[in-house]
C-alpha cells in the first residue's frame, strides 16, 4: 500500500466545508477517547458541556460573557497572523491593557463620571495592549528577533510585573492585606445586562472591531499590504510597501484589541487587579485557535469564539458535574487545534491510499 | 543496482484536477542516448520527468527499467534505480552552504564532518566540469547561474545514469552551455542517458540524438534530429510558422533619462558587487547589459530601483537626484522593473489575479483613495490587462500561482509598462519562457522603444542582448569591460569580454 500526496489545485468551498468538519469531527473522537480514560461516556460529556453552554439562559449567558474577550484578542489575532507574525503574546498584552486601564480607573475614576472614565479606560488599555505588542514588531523589523520568541517571552516579563504591582505598589488599602488593587470606584465599573455578566460596553466594542477589521483585511490599502506581505515578503519588498509601518501597525492593532479585552475584563468582571491567571485564565492562548478556526477572517471570528467560549462554560460545568481535572478544557482546546491544523494539511493536498501495486 | 540500458515511459497520464498535463505519453530512451523534450510552456514536459522522478504519481501508464516494471513512489526511489534530476526552478536550500546542499542529497555523505570530507571531492568534480564554485559559500548568496551549477554538480556526484535536466542552458552563457554539452556528450559516450528539457532548438539539434515534441500533453512529432531543422521542429512545437527575427528598426537617441556616476554597491556578503559604474539610457533606446550571472547585476539593477543601498556614486533621473530614495518613491518617478526571478519578487503567488495586477501601484490615486481601495477600477483594470498582454486566464478571480510561468510574466510586463514608466528595467526577462512568450515579450520591449521610453535590459541570452539592444554593456565582477554600439565590429570578442579577458575603451 502506497500513500500519494498530491497539492490540492483549486480549492472549492466545499473541500473547506468538508476539512473544516472533518477536523472538528476527527477532534471530538479524539477526546472522546480521553473521557473514556476517566470513565466517562462521552456522549453523556458532550451533551453535558452543550447543555452548559447553550442548554440554559444561565449558560447562555455566561457563554457570550467569556465570548467577549475571545472575539477581542481572535479578530486582532487574523490580521497578525495573516502577514505571518505569529503574535503568541495576546495574553500578555491583554493584561497590559488590564493594567493600563485599572490604572486610569482607579486614580481618575474618583473625579470623573462613567461617561467619561470609561472611554478613558478603553483608550488607555488600548494604548497598554499596542505598546506591548509594538516591542516585538520593532525587535523583529530592525533587529530580525524572531517574535514567536519574544512575544512568549514577554508574556512572563508582564505576569511578573503585574504580580509585583499587586503585591507591592499597587496593593489595596481596602484588602486587608490580600495581593490585590483596590476596588475601582463605581463610575469605572461596566454596567452589566441585568441579571448576567455580560458586559455589553466591551462587546459593543468587540463588534465594532471584527466590522472595521473585516474591512479593513478586504477593502483597504493596508489589508491589502497586509495580505502581500503574508502571501511573499520580497514581492511586497520589490512593490515597495514599508515594512516597518506595517507591521507596526498591525501590532498596534492586534495588541491594542488585546488590551481592550483586558479593560473588559478588569472593568466589568473583576473589578480589581489580582493575579493575572484570574484576570485571564488563557484567553490570549485560547484566541490563537479561535483565529485558526476562523481562518484568519475576522468575521468568522465572532462564531468560534463562541465555540471555544462555549467549551470553556461547558467545561467548567462537567468539571463539577462529572468530576473531571480542571485541565480537561485545556486538553479540549489543544486537542481540536491539533486537527484543525491537521485538517488544513488535508485541504491543501489530496492525499490517496493507493492498495496495489500498479502495472503488475 | 544494475545500470540502466533502457527506460521507458509506457501510456503515463496524469491529471491535475480535471486537467490533462499528459495524457498517453510513450517514450524509450536507450544507453547512450541524449533525448530532447521539446514544447511549449504548459506542454507537459517537466510533468512527465516529475513522474518519472518520482515528484508526482501518474494517473495510469508505467515505468519500465530495462524492461521491468519499475515503481517510483519518492525521488529517492528514482535515485537508487540511477535517475538524476536538475529542475528549473532550483531546489536548494538557501540557508546552507554549497557543501551542505550537495552533502544533502549524496549518498557517500559521512556521518561526521561531512562537509569537511566533500569540499574536497566537490572541487575535484567541479574542475572536472569547469565550474567556479565554493564549497562554503552560502546559497542565497549565489546568482541563478551560479546556482544552476551547484545543482548539476549535485545530480552529476550522486552517479546518476539518466541525468533529467529542466532547462539547463537558461542561465548559462553561450561559452559555458558549450563546455557543458561537451560533458554532456563524454557522459554520453561512457554509456550514460540524459533526457533534456528545452524550448531552444538550437539546443535540441545541436545536442540531442533523438527528439520528442510534447503539445498540450500529448506527443505531436518524434524524430532523430539529423532528419530536422529548426523550421520544421518549431512547427511540430507550436503548430504554425514563426518569425525568428524580431524586426528592429533604427532609431535616433533622444534625450536622456538617466544617468548612473560611478555607483558602488555591496552584496549580501558586504563585499563591493558593483564598482564604480557608471552608463547613461537615452529615450528610444535600449541598453544591455550583458555578462554571467553573479557579476554584479542583480546588485546594480536592486540599486537602481531602490531595492538595495548605493554606498557611493549618484543616480540621477531627469535632472532629479533618486540615489537610496525608497523602491515606491523610485517607482513614482517612472522606473519599473520586471524583477529577476519572477514567482519569487514578482507577485503574491497566494493572491488573485487582480491583487498582483495592482502590486507597486495600489497606493496611486486611481485605485485607491487614502483609505479604501477601488477594486472594481481594479479588475476593470485587470480585464483590459489581460487582453492587451495577451494572459491566459480562466478569471482574474484564480490564484496567480495556477498560471505558467509565461503568463505570469505577461502580467507582470503589463503591469509595468500599463503606467508607460520613462525608464523600464528588465532582469532576465524571457529566462525559461517558451518560444512563443519570448517573441512576444521581447517585441513589446522593442515597442516600448519606439514609444519613447528607456528600456534597461540585463539578460544572459546573448541572443536577446544582440537582437534588441541599441549599446551593450559588458559586466564581468563589478566593472563594465566596455559599452559599445550595437553595430560594433569588436562585438565578436563579447566572450573574451564576459571571461574578464578583454577590456574596450573608446
Amino acid at each position: 500500500m502506497n500513500i500519494r500526496v498530491t497539492e490540492r489545485i483549486g480549492i472549492l468551498p466545499r473541500h473547506s466545508i468538508l476539512s473544516l468538519g472533518g477536523s472538528l469531527a476527527a477532534g471530538l473522537l479524539a477526546i472522546s477517547s480521553i473521557f473514556i480514560i476517566f470513565g466517562v461516556n462521552p456522549f453523556f460529556a458532550f451533551a453535558k458541556i452543550f447543555s452548559g453552554s447553550f442548554g440554559s439562559i444561565y449558560g447562555i449567558k455566561e457563554t457570550i460573557t467569556k465570548a467577549i474577550p475571545l472575539i477581542l484578542i481572535g479578530s486582532g489575532l487574523t490580521l497578525a497572523f495573516r502577514a505571518k507574525f505569529w503574535n503568541i503574546g495576546a495574553e500578555s498584552q491583554l493584561l497590559m491593557g488590564a493594567i493600563f486601564g485599572t490604572w486610569v480607573g482607579l486614580n481618575w475614576g474618583p473625579h470623573l463620571p462613567a461617561p467619561v472614565i470609561v472611554p478613558l479606560m478603553f483608550m488607555a488599555g488600548f494604548v497598554g495592549g499596542a505598546l506591548w505588542g509594538l516591542i516585538p514588531a520593532i525587535l523583529k523589523v530592525k533587529f530580525s528577533i524572531n517574535e514567536v520568541i519574544s512575544t512568549l517571552m514577554m508574556n512572563y516579563i508582564c505576569n511578573e510585573f503585574m504580580k509585583f504591582l499587586i503585591v507591592g505598589p499597587w496593593r489595596g488599602k481596602t484588602k486587608h492585606g490580600f495581593p490585590y488593587t483596590d476596588d475601582l470606584p463605581a463610575s469605572a465599573i461596566l454596567s452589566l445586562i441585568p441579571g448576567s455578566r455580560i458586559h455589553y460596553a466591551t462587546l459593543v466594542i468587540a463588534i465594532a472591531v471584527v466590522i472595521i477589521l473585516g474591512i479593513a483585511v478586504y477593502r483597504t490599502r493596508f489589508g491589502y499590504e497586509v495580505r502581500v506581505i503574508g502571501e511573499n515578503p520580497d514581492a511586497a519588498k520589490y512593490s515597495g510597501i514599508d515594512f516597518f509601518r506595517t507591521t507596526v501597525i498591525i501590532m498596534i492593532i492586534s495588541g491594542g484589541a488585546a488590551g481592550l479585552a483586558g479593560v473588559g475584563e478588569a472593568a466589568g468582571i473583576h473589578h480589581y487587579l489580582s493575579y493575572p491567571e484570574s484576570i485571564s485564565s488563557g484567553y490570549g492562548f485560547t484566541a490563537i485557535i479561535v483565529a485558526w478556526l476562523a481562518k484568519l477572517n475576522p468575521v468568522n471570528v465572532i462564531f468560534s469564539a463562541l465555540f471555544f467560549s462555549g467549551i470553556l462554560v461547558g467545561g467548567d460545568a462537567i468539571q463539577i458535574s462529572l468530576g473531571l481535572p480542571a485541565a480537561t478544557v485545556q486538553i479540549f482546546n489543544g486537542t481540536l487545534l491539533f486537527f484543525l491544523i491537521m485538517g488544513d494539511y488535508f485541504l491543501k493536498n489530496r492525499v490517496t491510499l493507493q492498495w496495489r501495486e500498479e502495472g503488475n | 543496482m544494475a545500470k540502466i540500458e533502457s527506460l521507458e515511459m509506457k501510456d503515463i497520464s496524469k491529471s491535475f484536477q480535471g486537467v490533462k498535463a499528459n495524457s498517453n505519453v510513450n517514450i524509450t530512451i536507450r544507453k547512450g542516448e541524449i533525448l530532447g523534450l521539446l514544447g511549449e510552456n504548459g506542454a507537459g514536459k517537466t510533468t512527465l520527468m516529475n513522474i518519472l522522478y518520482g515528484l508526482y504519481q501518474p494517473d495510469s501508464g508505467n515505468i519500465r527499467i530495462n524492461g521491468k516494471n519499475i515503481t517510483i513512489n519518492s525521488p529517492m526511489d528514482s535515485r537508487n534505480h540511477g535517475i538524476g534530476m536538475v529542475h528549473q526552478h532550483f531546489m536548494l536550500i538557501q540557508n546552507h552552504t554549497v557543501a551542505e546542499n550537495i552533502a544533502l542529497g549524496f549518498e557517500k555523505t559521512p556521518l561526521f564532518f561531512p562537509q569537511r570530507n566533500l569540499n574536497e571531492k566537490i572541487l575535484s568534480f567541479a574542475k572536472n566540469f569547469n565550474f567556479e564554485i565554493d564549497p562554503s559559500r552560502m546559497v542565497w548568496q549565489l546568482s541563478a547561474g551560479e546556482q544552476q551549477r551547484v545543482e548539476i554538480l549535485k545530480a552529476l556526484m550522486n552517479g546518476a545514469d539518466l541525468l533529467i535536466l529542466d532547462e539547463p542552458t537558461s542561465v548559462l552563457t553561450s561559452q559555458e552551455s558549450r563546455d557543458l554539452f561537451q560533458n554532456f556528450r563524454e557522459m554520453r559516450d561512457q554509456g550514460h542517458m540524459i533526457i533534456l528539457i528545452s524550448h531552444k532548438l538550437d539546443e535540441i539539434i545541436e545536442l540531442c540524438d533523438r527528439v520528442t515534441v510534447l503539445q498540450k500533453g500529448s506527443i505531436v512529432g518524434e524524430a532523430a534530429t539529423k532528419d530536422v531543422d529548426k523550421k520544421s521542429l518549431a512547427r511540430m512545437m507550436i503548430g504554425r510558422d514563426i518569425i525568428f527575427q524580431i524586426e528592429k528598426e533604427p532609431m535616433e537617441r533622444t534625450e536622456k533619462v538617466i544617468s548612473v556616476e560611478d555607483i558602488v554597491v555591496k552584496s549580501d556578503k558586504g563585499l563591493d558587487t558593483v564598482k564604480n559604474v557608471s552608463f547613461e539610457i537615452f529615450r528610444n533606446e535600449i541598453f544591455g547589459i550583458a555578462g554571467v550571472s553573479g557579476n554584479g547585476q542583480r546588485e546594480l539593477v536592486e540599486a537602481i530601483t531602490g531595492l538595495r543601498r548605493v554606498e557611493a556614486g549618484k543616480i540621477v533621473m531627469d535632472e532629479t537626484d533618486i540615489t537610496n530614495e525608497t523602491a515606491r518613491c523610485i517607482h513614482d518617478r517612472g522606473i519599473a522593473h520586471v524583477p529577476e526571478e519572477r514567482i519569487k519578487f514578482g507577485i503574491a503567488p497566494g493572491l488573485c489575479l487582480y491583487d498582483n495586477a495592482i502590486l507597486k501601484q495600489h497606493h496611486k490615486s486611481k485605485y485607491s483613495s487614502s483609505l479604501f481601495l477601488a477594486y472594481s477600477k481594479i479588475k476593470q483594470h485587470t480585464q483590459q490587462l489581460l487582453s492587451e498582454f495577451k494572459v491566459l486566464a480562466p478569471s482574474i478571480n484564480i490564484q496567480t500561482k495556477n498560471l505558467s510561468g509565461g503568463n505570469i510574466q505577461k502580467l507582470i510586463l503589463g503591469r509595468e509598462i500599463s503606467e508607460n514608466p520613462s525608464l523600464l528595467v528588465a532582469s532576465h526577462p524571457t529566462y525559461g519562457l517558451d518560444v512563443g512568450a519570448t517573441e512576444y515579450l521581447r517585441n513589446q520591449l522593442l515597442k516600448r522603444r519606439r514609444e519613447g521610453g528607456a528600456v534597461l535590459l540585463v539578460s544572459e541570452d546573448l541572443d536577446e542582448i544582440f537582437e534588441l539592444c541599441d549599446r551593450i554593456a559588458v559586466m564581468f565582477r563589478g566593472e563594465f569591460m566596455g559599452v559599445l554600439e550595437a553595430d560594433d565590429q569588436r562585438l565578436e570578442d563579447i566572450g573574451l569580454m564576459m571571461a574578464g579577458s578583454m577590456r574596450v575603451t573608446d
